[in-house]
């Protein structure tokens, strides 16, 4: 409906060409996010959406695991070398013992015991709302933790070796081609679309965002009946925009500062020609008429028609 | 009333057990099923199928998306918790000794026996090549490996790398010497199933790898007339470290032909069920090198005698067989 931009003076042409481009960037952006949902059908019949975690996500909750096993491993063996001094060299012997093997386990078990935890997270995945869920909606099973944290030491140990190898010309290649193959190990995430490593490959699993998000209180009941006198608008004035800008509506009066309210309330009253009355509040008007805008496209929905923003005119 | 939207009436009258369905999962997030009631436990399904089906009819009337998001994460959390798994950590270990662990195992049979091959076989090999002409010996080994234990080295000095003197170590020595040997084996056999994802040809190469590794240092050994006894330091804990070592290998192997070899699954399907059942023989794996390390770093320096010796290594191959392929009753599922 865009492409059928009427021929008209230039000034009016390039505003269009330009709400039609941003149009179009929005709309793919949506498209990119909704490659990334997954529909879980629970067994009561109804759908749930999932949400992948993306590759940064991954890497990101990676590298705070990563952060907090080297604390753990440096503060453990910093405690050690005091303690160490202080006893005889054979019980200094059995402590070293000790920590090599409690290295170990911090090494290979630390992923699978939080995952195995009912949060099924590590602290890093959990700080930035991800876990790890079987792929057949089923429940993760113990197995599925251990196959997908076991192949970890290939995805990440082996380029690192390969990286720590080098030296002369013919061991300098050999660890190139080495660091290329398991380079491609590390970077599977990224080529599929499910994004997920060979260790999630192996164990049927894979990661989802799984954000905590706070229920707040519901906009269009803070006017009430009490300002709908005063706020009467006209059924094309309510008609101005569609879901999207609704939307952003909801996050402008969640989110944003005074300042950017009173900017969004000039910019809806010059579109849809409201004059702004004596003791009205820039809040108090975009509260209403979000309710009104809200109203009026929930009935349509309800009859089946969806709004989609304010470019939908049918 | 009527002035008020239909999607906020709809969402007036559930709120109190939308609210009511976070706090208990929140609960049981934090602190674990423990800490719920058996009220809460009573009201949890009435109230997660509720949500659920809140929010089906929410997203075709309601446009706050905030309500919608906060439905989709209460269900989404709901679900995993009504539906996600309820053992303890204590219940799942002792599944996994009691059946879990030796099925996988005896399972993988096939395997196992590959996996043997690839491990004795380069071990046969270094051994009569290295039987024949000790110079391979070097081409196995480069310059200065095994703390002077190579064929240079006189009969005296390597009968005294197998048998300990009294005193002549400390405890100390021995549990760090074994802990040592551990991280490397048990990094080894983690590493060799892991591999296994590559049609298992890396993890052949490993098994390889050792096998020279061990059978030139065993000609070595025999070369001087030291064979029986060296078998016998070996033994003690190899038969344990070698069997978590072809083990291991095993696991790659089942995840290498499964990728290789879908047969009627998918190839995706295929290597999930085999990575579930090779995760299981690999983190037994660790357990049994634990063992090892256990029987290396104590057993064999305490015990100097090569008839207990051999009587203790066989003793406990004897063991592992008959927990992992002796038919046991089956048990409820």
């Amino acid at each position: 409906m865009n492409s059928t931009v009427p021929l008209a003076p230039s000034a009016v042409n390039v505003a269009n060409v330009e709400a039609a481009r941003r149009r179009r960037a929005r709309m793919q952006e949506e498209e990119r996010r909704s490659k990334l949902a997954r529909q879980l059908v629970t067994p009561e019949g109804a759908a749930i959406q999932l949400k992948l975690a993306t590759a940064a996500e991954r890497a990101g909750a990676f590298l705070i695991d990563v952060a907090i096993q080297w604390a753990i491993v440096i503060a453990t063996g910093l405690g050690l070398g005091f303690v160490m001094r202080a006893m005889d060299p054979g019980s200094a012997n059995i402590a070293w013992a000790l920590w090599l093997v409690f290295f170990f386990f911090v090494r290979n078990f630390y992923y699978i015991f939080f995952e195995l935890g009912t949060k099924a997270a590590t602290p890093g995945k959990r700080a930035l709302g991800i876990r790890v869920t079987s792929r057949n909606g089923g429940r993760l099973t113990a197995n599925s933790v251990l196959a997908r944290n076991f192949i970890r030491e290939i995805e990440v140990g082996l380029p690192f070796q390969f990286l720590m190898m080098g030296g002369d010309q013919v061991t300098g290649w050999m660890a190139l081609l080495g660091l290329v193959w398991s380079g491609i190990f590390l970077l599977f995430p990224i080529f599929n679309r499910d994004k997920m490593r060979v260790g999630d490959l192996i164990a049927g699993t894979w990661v989802i965002k799984n954000p905590k998000t706070k229920l707040m209180g519901d906009i269009s009941s803070a006017t009430g009946s009490v300002a709908n006198g005063r706020y009467a608008f006209t059924p094309k004035q309510a008609e101005a925009y569609g879901i999207h800008e609704l939307h952003v509506l909801e996050d402008v009066l969640r989110q944003s500062t005074q300042d950017v309210k009173a900017q969004v309330a000039l910019r809806i009253r010059q579109k849809i020609g409201w004059h702004m009355q004596p003791g009205e509040t820039h809040t108090a008007f975009l509260e209403a008429y979000y309710a009104t805008l809200r109203r009026r496209l929930e009935q349509r929905m309800m009859l089946g028609d969806r709004k989609t923003d304010k470019f939908d005119v049918r | 009333m009527s002035d008020l939207l239909k999607s906020y009436r709809f969402r007036e009258e559930r709120e109190t057990d939308w609210r009511k369905l976070d706090l208990i999962l929140t609960r049981a997030e934090n602190s674990g099923v423990k800490a719920l009631s058996d009220e809460d436990m009573t009201a949890l399904p009435r109230l997660y199928r509720q949500a659920v089906s809140s929010l089906s009819v929410a997203r075709s009337i309601s446009l706050d998306q905030n309500v919608i998001a906060y439905l989709e994460s209460l269900c989404t959390r709901a679900y995993f918790f009504v539906y996600g798994a309820r053992t303890s950590i204590g219940e799942r270990m002792m599944d996994f000794l009691r059946r879990d662990w030796p099925a996988c195992v005896a399972s993988a049979a096939g395997p196992t026996l590959l996996a043997a091959l690839f491990l004795f076989g380069g071990w046969a090999l270094a051994f009569f090549l290295c039987m024949q002409d000790m110079e391979w010996f070097w081409t196995f080994h480069g310059q200065n490996f095994w703390d002077g234990r190579n064929p240079d080295a006189s009969v005296e000095y390597l009968r005294t790398t197998i048998y300990t003197d009294e005193g002549e170590i400390s405890d100390g020595q021995l549990t760090s010497f074994a802990s040592f040997l551990f991280n490397n084996n048990a990094q080894i056999s983690l590493f060799a199933f892991a591999l296994g994802f590559a049609f298992g040809i890396p993890t052949a190469w490993l098994l390889l790898y050792n096998g020279v590794m061990m059978g030139s240092l065993h000609a070595v050994f025999w070369n001087k007339g030291l064979g029986y006894e060296f078998t016998g330091w070996l033994m003690i804990h190899g038969t344990t470290e070698l069997f978590a070592i072809v083990l291991a290998g095993a696991a790659g192997f089942v995840i290498g032909g499964a990728v290789a070899f879908p047969g009627q699954m998918t190839r995706l399907n295929s290597a999930r069920h085999a990575g579930q059942r090779a995760a299981s023989i690999a983190m037994g794996c660790v357990i049994m090198l634990i063992i090892a390390a256990l029987l290396e770093g104590f057993g064999r320096q305490l015990i100097n005698s090569d008839a207990i010796r051999y009587a203790v290594a066989f003793t406990i191959l004897g063991l592992w067989c008959a927990y992992f392929y002796l038919p046991r009753r089956a048990g409820p599922v």
